[in-house]
Parts: structure tokens; C-alpha cells; sequence
């Protein structure tokens, strides 16, 4: 779509065109702008990597204005309930209420577009091309955003009274042209009015001059435009109020997924690998260890939230899961870290030799079974080797909050440190421990325990040795199970799967028979019951279902001690049963 | 769009509301009630007297918990019992009266809700990092709307607290504008607190919220009370006014729960089932 030429204005659908909403520098830092479009509130905030998020002025939660809460730069926080909203998907990333809880994916606020263009912020409900159409009067040269004028009166009207805006002193000539009066000036410099549609009765003329007038005359020129102008939003503003009352607009709220209405956890998925990323960067973060950052084809990278791990499929047919070691609300690329296992079945292997820069790669949504809980006054994070990916998503979350914790990284040498560049910016709070014996090891860890206090909590990840010294020295210290929180690689258990059994599904009403040598995840498929998973080796938790009668066999290293002896859930890639018959609620 | 006009709507229009405390009232005063202009006053002996403001007829007018109540339609013959009132060592008292410009439920919903207390009323009645709440029951009695073994980690839960406590709560919505808390009483481990929010629709907009109070502090004087509790009330003030739509909706679609906003969805369910259509955007109305 271009502007007509001096013709009459555009007269299709006002939410199909691109319309300016605020000057660039209204978004000052951190600062979450309150804009309006077409009867729709709009919250327009900058954050620190630059993207400029334009959403529905309205928390998911409650229906409070997002332009009440705050930015920390990466993420908005609901002025309620603490709600917090990632940076360019507008998708909800914590609950504060329900700390132990990774939020549905799909909550998700509703985003518009944004681009800048002429030092104006312009958005579009649905737009019809890519950006604003240009404007030839500011073509090339140095523009200038003169002070807006917000007016009691429809674009419409406004837009007509500025084609005919001529003040004398300047001789000047003004031309409609799309949503906009252009006005050219005797002396080669033009204006050009924009006017954004606030509502059935009120618009802001936003205009913009080209070239920029020297520092020294700008005062003049601005006052001389001030003057004609306000006599100008008069004329509209009486104009306006001789006109029957216009009904404001109603722009529709979208409504929540179905799912989401009611209180029950959204439906699994089987092992599916619905995003496209590409290899922007790869590089060696440590001996060992090959960094990627994936990249979207199209579309914007779903949200994720610190723990968080996607699973990758590989060309070999294998998949894998790396977790995601980004900071809060940074959506452009995932970030993961792979350690090439020399007893790799060849998923390491794979990554490491065949992956190059430039190579697409299918990868799931990302996944939380780790999640960080933010309501601890000092959290403990012990990460082994590789195991340091998820614990730094975890570390840059909760110093992003000014939350309290301290990051142990064992290593066997500063080579093996992987991403020390973001340990750096982590300060004081992380300390390398480099190569211990595992005695030394073990007294580190010890020590990092000491001082509990009731609200702390602790994250390990790593080899399985280590995790089960975190285990026992965390008990010993009296640290209770449930505020111990591991997520292994993989599971050292050699899975014994020579048991047969029956698996009666009470939501289904099917009764399925497990051979030996069968998982139940694998029976379930084969019957249509689709259960999502991830590692299926019983280590990541996606595949969790819940018992409802029967004795599990778990096998798995997911649950606690505790969640083992209540049998309440078990893992349906490797979790069998031990008596008959097991019921399970699916 | 919102129509700010009379009540049409039999079951809001039945009840009574709450007006003003009747030691604050002096001269007679003009008004309005769920849209409609009214009068009140005290007459001879302390006689609660409401009227119409267009033909001066009276309207039903009584004192009740030291407030003067009225009613535009018919209402029942007591306002909700309060059994707490009559328990003689409880001081009763208006803490505060605030005009708000949001619909009577979405204040009574607010008022329902603990999750808010890290950020609308931080160091008072939650702080961060304790932020979690932990699951509670909601259930019916008598057409009541309960909710039972709340529990919230609160810095300081009442004037008389001095330090941090997890505080017990309980709630009761036995009328759709007005609620009851209860909750742990600072000395008293075996008696709760009451207090409760009385609203005044001045229409489907805009209301007035009285706190009542009838509490077991004998310690802190009136006035301390009512500093404490006045700043909790402006404390939610930006908040409620700054909800969109300012009507609740109830379309279970409208907005996002989670399992600690059980008693919101009850209440929310709950005006739906009575048929309440005032101050509300009722289910498929879009
Ligand atoms: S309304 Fe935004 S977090 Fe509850
Ligand atoms: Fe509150």
C-alpha cells in the first residue's frame, strides 16, 4: 500500500494500515509507554536488547494494565500479582503464587507489531504490508519529531483540517496524502502531519520536519507552528463538538484458550519437533564443550523459562535434549551448550562433527520439568561439568531480580569452565571449583551447604556420582528432600524391562497389556494415547503420569525418594509395575 | 459497551447496601444507588430515613454494624448476620471509606485475593520472595461462598503485629457486593479477626467501599488502626482502577486463573448461577 497522491484517504480498514503510536523517545528506558490505537490500550516498552514490544494493555491474570507494571529490560512484571511476561513473545514466564510451577506455554499475551521509522513508533492491528508506507517529503534527509498535538476530534477531521492547514507567514502549500497532511515550505523544508486514530473522537497529529532546522533556528520554527497549530486543533475541536457524538470504539479482547479457562494442566503432546532454528553461531566454550545459538526460519522462538530444555532432532534420528543457558527475555537465538560424550551413541557426536553454522535443525517447544522457584531468600545452585546449562539460565534469572544465590561450578580445569563469558557478568555470586578429588569435591559441597535457612532452596545438575553426593550431604545438613532439586543427564540405571504387566487407563477405559521388553510409553502410542516425552531414558520427567492404583517399578532418577514411596506419578518410558496391574490416570 | 444507567437487574437491585457509617453522617445527603438519585439521613432519634431524589418517596433505610443501609428494590428483612458483633470484647468500627472507579465485584474480588500481598502491599502484608500460596478450600455453606485454611507468610499482618507471621485467613461472600475476612488476631491464637468489605454501587462503574472492622486489638488506638488500614485500601486503589473491563467478566474465557484464584472463580461462578447481570459482563454477552 502507498499513499494516494493528493487523493482522497485510504479507504480501506483503518486496522490494516500502519499508524504511528508514539515517538521513538517516549520509550525511555525501562519505562513502560500507555498508547492507544483504534479504541485499543496498548502497553509499548524498549527493552535492553533494543526490541520495542507493542501488547494489549491488559495482564492475562486480571485485566490490569500492563502499562502499570514494570520493565526490568528483559521482562515485564504485572503490577498485581508479579506476572512476568518475556520480552518480544509477550509469553508468561513466572507465577509468583505457584512458585514450583513451570506456566503453560500458551499463556501468552497478545502482541501488534512495531517498526521505527521517521523517529515515530508505528504499529497496525493487522497490518497489510510490511512497514509504513514511505513518505517521499521525508526521503533521505535528517527528519525532526516536533511536539505532538493530541485533539479532541476523529482522524478523519483531523486529516482534512491539516490539507487545508496554510498559515499565512509561511506561504506554504499542504496536500493530503494517506493518513497525513504534507506541507511544503517555501524555503525546501517540509512537515509532514501524521495522525494516529485514538478513538472516534480523538487523534494526536505527530508531525515531523525534514531537513532537521539548525540547533539556532529550531525555537523559532517551533513556535511559529505551535501558534498555527493550536488555532488549528481549535477550529477541529469545534468542528468536532458541532458533529453528533461518535460511538467510541470496541476493539475485541481476544479470549483465553479454552484450556486455559479452567484450572487443569494443559493436554500432552507426543515427542514432536515443531520448530525450525537455524545455526546462527557455533564456537568451542570450553574443552569439549561446542556452543550453539539457534536462530528462528520464521516466526518468533516460543517462551521458555530458566530449567528449560528443547529437545533436538537429529539427522541420525536421534533426539537430544540441551537445555537452554539464556538470560530472562532473550528470545532472539537459544543458547545451548553440548559436551561431546566419547561413549556418544552419536548424538554428541553428531552436533559436535556434522552441525555447522547455517544448518537447520528441527527442535521441539522448549520444556520445563527443572523449574527455578523465585520465593527462596538464598538459592544454592551446584552444577557439574555440562551440568552448569540449566543452572545458568537459573543464575542470570534470578541476578537479573536481585534475588540471592550462589553458583558452584566444578570443573576439571578452567578449560572445562564452559560460558565463562556469562559467569563473568555474574560477579561475586559464582565460584569455580577446579579440579578436586572427588574427596575435596565432596567437602566443597559441604561447605556450600552450610547455613540453611528455611525458605532456600537447592539446584544440582550434573554427573550422576556427584548429584548423589549433593543428595546426601544436602540430608546430612538437614536439608529437608523437597527443598533439594536435581535434573540429571541421564539415568545410570540399568533399566530392567523384563517384566510384564497390565495397564488399565481410567480416564480411557482401556486395559492394555505391557509385554517384556516393551516400555508403557511405547503400548500407550500404539493405541493411540499420545504422552509426551523428551530423554525417554527416565532422567528429564515430560513423560510423568499419574497412578492411580498398583505398585510402580520407577527405574527412573526424575522423582525424589519421597515422590517414589507415595507412587502417586511414574515415568512411562521406563517406570513399570510390580504387581499385575497398574491404573493410571490417563 | 458500558451502560452507567439504573439497575434493571432484580437481584442486585434486592439487596441492601451499606452507605455511609452512621457517626460520619451529619447533614442530610444526596447520592446515588446503583444509578439511581437518592437522599439519606439520620432522622429523630438516630432513625436511618433514605428517599428518592426525584419525588422524594422513601426507600427501605436501616442501621446496621454502625452503617446506614438502603435499598432501591425490595430487600430481605436483615442485612447478612454478622455473629461476630455480638461478641462483647470486639471493637466495631468503619476503618475507612474510598471511592473507587471499578464495578462493586471487581473490588469485592480484590479483596478476595492474597496473591496480590507481595506487590500491592509489600512489607505489610507479604514481601518477596514469599510468595507462594498454598492450597486452600473453597466450599459452599448455606449458599455462602467460604474459603477455608488460607495461609500467607505477611511482614506485619495488622496494626498490633510487630513481627513476621503466617498469617491464617478464612472468607465469606454472603452477599454479591460485600465480603468478610478472618483472620489470625495478633494475642489471640484462638480467635480470628473480622473485618469485611461493605461496597456502595454508585452505579455499574463506580463505588464507594467501606472497610468495616470488628476486631480483638486492645492495643493500638483507633486512629493507628485506621492509618494502617487506609493505607492497604490506597494501596489497591491504583490497581482497581486500572482493571479492564471495569465490570467482571465472567466468561471463564475472559481472563486467566490459576489454582490460587479458587475463591475468585467460585465468586465469579457464584454471580453467574444467581443471574447477576449488574456490574458484571455476563457469560456470551462478548
Ligand atoms: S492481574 Fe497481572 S498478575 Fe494478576
Ligand atoms: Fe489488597
Amino acid at each position: 500500500m502507498s499513499p494516494g497522491d493528493g487523493g482522497p484517504g485510504p479507504a480501506s480498514d483503518p486496522r490494516h494500515r500502519w499508524h504511528p503510536i508514539a515517538a521513538v523517545d517516549d520509550l525511555v528506558f525501562r519505562h513502560v509507554y500507555h498508547g492507544k490505537l483504534l479504541g485499543r490500550e496498548l502497553a509499548v516498552w524498549r527493552a535492553d536488547d533494543g526490541f520495542v514490544n507493542v501488547w494489549e494493555n491488559r495482564c492475562l491474570h486480571r485485566g490490569v494494565r500492563l502499562s502499570i507494571g514494570a520493565s526490568d529490560g528483559r521482562e515485564l512484571v504485572c503490577a498485581y500479582h508479579g506476572w512476568r511476561y518475556a520480552n518480544r513473545t509477550a509469553g508468561c514466564t513466572y507465577i509468583p503464587a505457584h512458585p514450583a510451577d513451570a506456566p503453560a506455554r500458551t499463556i501468552c499475551n497478545r502482541t501488534f507489531v512495531a517498526v521505527e521509522r521517521y523517529g515515530l513508533v508505528w504499529s497496525a492491528e493487522d497490518p497489510e504490508g510490511e512497514a509504513p508506507p514511505e513518505a517521499a517529503e521525508l526521503a533521505g534527509a535528517e527528519t525532526l519529531v516536533l511536539r505532538n498535538l493530541p485533539v479532541n476530534a476523529g482522524a478523519g477531521l483531523v486529516i482534512d483540517g491539516l490539507a487545508g492547514y496554510d498559515p499565512e507567514s509561511l506561504a506554504a502549500v499542504a496536500r493530503r496524502t494517506g493518513d497525513a497532511a504534507a506541507l511544503q515550505l517555501g524555503d525546501g523544508t517540509a512537515i509532514v502531519f501524521f495522525v494516529q486514530p485514538v478513538d472516534s473522537d480523538r487523534s494526536v497529529i505527530r508531525p515531523v520536519m525534514t531537513p532537521a532546522p539548525p540547533a539556532a533556528d529550531r525555537i523559532g520554527v517551533l513556535r511559529r507552528h505551535s501558534a498555527a497549530l493550536e488555532a488549528l486543533r481549535k477550529n477541529l475541536e469545534e468542528e468536532a463538538a458541532r458533529r453528533p457524538p461518535a460511538e467510541p470504539m470496541t476493539p475485541a479482547l481476544e479470549q483465553v484458550p479454552i484450556h486455559l479457562a479452567e484450572l487443569p494442566e494443559p493436554s500432552p503432546r507426543g515427542r514432536q519437533a515443531p520448530l525450525r532454528v537455524r545455526v546462527a553461531r557455533k564456537w568451542d566454550t570450553a574443552a569439549d564443550v561446542a556452543a550453539f545459538e539457534l536462530e528462528s526460519i520464521a516466526g518468533q522462538l516460543p517462551t521458555f523459562q530458566p530449567g528449560a530444555h528443547i529437545d533436538v532432532h537429529l539427522a541420525n534420528g536421534l533426539v537430544r535434549q540441551y537445555s537452554l543457558t539464556n538470560g530472562p527475555g532473550q528470545l532472539d537465538r537459544y543458547r545451548i551448550g553440548v559436551k561431546l560424550e566419547p561413549e556418544s551413541r552419536g548424538g554428541s557426536a553428531a552436533m559436535h562433527h556434522t552441525v555447522r553454522e547455517g544448518d537447520v535443525l528441527a527442535v521441539s517447544e522448549p520444556r520445563n520439568n527443572f523449574p527455578l522457584r523465585r520465593n527462596a531468600e538464598r538459592t544454592v545452585l551446584i552444577a557439574g561439568g555440562i551440568g552448569i546449562t540449566p543452572l545458568l539460565a537459573m543464575a542470570q534469572a534470578l541476578h537479573h531480580s536481585n534475588l540471592g544465590f550462589e553458583l558452584h561450578c566444578f570443573a576439571r580445569s578452567p578449560d572445562h569452565l564452559a560460558f565463562g563469558e556469562t559467569l563473568d557478568r555474574l560477579g561475586d555470586s559464582v565460584t569455580a571449583h577446579l579440579g578436586l578429588s572427588p574427596a575435596d569435591t565432596a567437602a566443597a559441597i559441604a561447605r556450600a551447604l552450610e547455613g540453611r535457612s528455611p525458605s532456600d532452596r537447592v539446584y544440582g545438575c550434573g554427573p550422576a556420582p556427584m548429584l548423589a553426593a549433593v543428595r546426601e550431604l544436602a540430608e546430612a545438613a538437614g536439608w529437608p528432600a523437597e527443598t533439594v532439586h536435581f535434573e540429571y543427564f541421564a539415568n545410570p540405571t540399568e533399566i530392567d524391562d523384563s517384566s510384564s504387566f497390565e495397564v488399565a487407563l481410567a480416564r480411557s477405559a482401556l486395559t492394555l497389556a505391557v509385554p517384556a521388553g516393551r516400555t508403557v510409553l511405547e503400548v500407550l502410542r500404539d493405541n493411540g494415547v499420545d504422552v509426551a516425552s523428551s530423554c525417554e531414558v527416565g532422567a528429564c520427567g515430560t513423560c510423568s503420569v499419574g497412578v492411580i492404583e498398583g505398585e510402580p517399578d520407577h527405574q527412573d532418577v526424575y522423582l525424589t525418594s519421597a515422590e517414589r514411596a507415595e507412587g502417586a506419578r511414574m515415568m512411562a518410558c521406563v517406570s513399570r509395575s510390580l504387581g499385575p496391574r497398574l491404573i493410571l490416570d490417563l | 459497551m458500558s451502560v452507567s444507567g439504573v439497575c434493571a437487574d432484580p437481584v442486585v437491585r434486592d439487596q441492601w447496601y451499606a452507605l455511609a457509617a452512621v457517626d460520619e453522617i451529619g447533614a442530610d445527603v444526596s447520592t446515588r444507588l446503583l444509578g439511581l438519585p437518592i437522599g439519606y439521613g439520620l432522622g429523630p432519634g438516630g432513625a436511618a430515613r433514605a428517599w428518592r431524589a426525584d419525588d422524594g418517596a422513601p426507600i427501605p433505610a436501616r442501621v446496621s454494624y454502625g452503617y446506614l443501609w438502603a435499598s432501591v428494590g425490595e430487600p430481605p428483612a436483615e442485612v447478612f448476620d454478622v455473629p461476630e458483633t455480638r461478641e462483647p470484647d470486639r471493637r466495631i468500627f468503619n476503618a475507612g471509606t474510598l471511592g473507587l472507579a471499578v464495578s462493586a465485584p471487581r473490588a469485592v474480588e480484590n479483596f478476595l485475593d492474597i496473591a496480590h500481598f507481595p506487590y500491592v502491599h509489600r512489607g505489610l502484608l507479604g514481601d518477596e520472595p514469599h510468595t507462594e500460596v498454598a492450597d486452600y478450600d473453597v466450599v459452599d455453606r448455606d449458599g455462602e461462598i467460604w474459603a477455608l485454611g488460607c495461609r500467607f507468610h505477611q511482614p506485619r499482618a495488622a496494626a498490633a503485629s510487630t513481627e513476621e507471621v503466617v498469617a491464617q485467613y478464612q472468607y465469606r461472600v454472603p452477599h454479591p457486593y460485600c465480603a468478610m475476612l478472618y483472620k489470625s488476631a495478633p494475642g489471640h491464637p484462638d480467635r480470628l479477626d473480622a473485618m469485611g468489605i461493605f461496597t456502595h454501587p454508585l452505579d455499574d462503574e463506580r463505588i464507594r467501599a467501606h472497610l468495616f472492622l470488628c476486631l480483638l486489638d486492645d492495643v493500638n488506638t483507633d486512629a493507628t488502626i485506621r492509618r494502617f488500614q487506609q493505607t492497604i485500601l490506597a494501596q489497591d486503589m491504583p490497581i482497581l482502577e486500572n482493571q479492564h473491563p471495569k465490570r467482571l467478566p465472567l466468561d471463564p474465557r475472559a481472563e486467566t486463573p490459576v489454582r490460587c484464584d479458587k475463591t475468585a472463580i467460585a465468586y465469579r461462578r457464584w454471580l453467574s448461577s444467581l443471574g447477576v447481570t449488574y456490574g458484571v459482563i455476563p457469560a456470551g454477552a462478548g
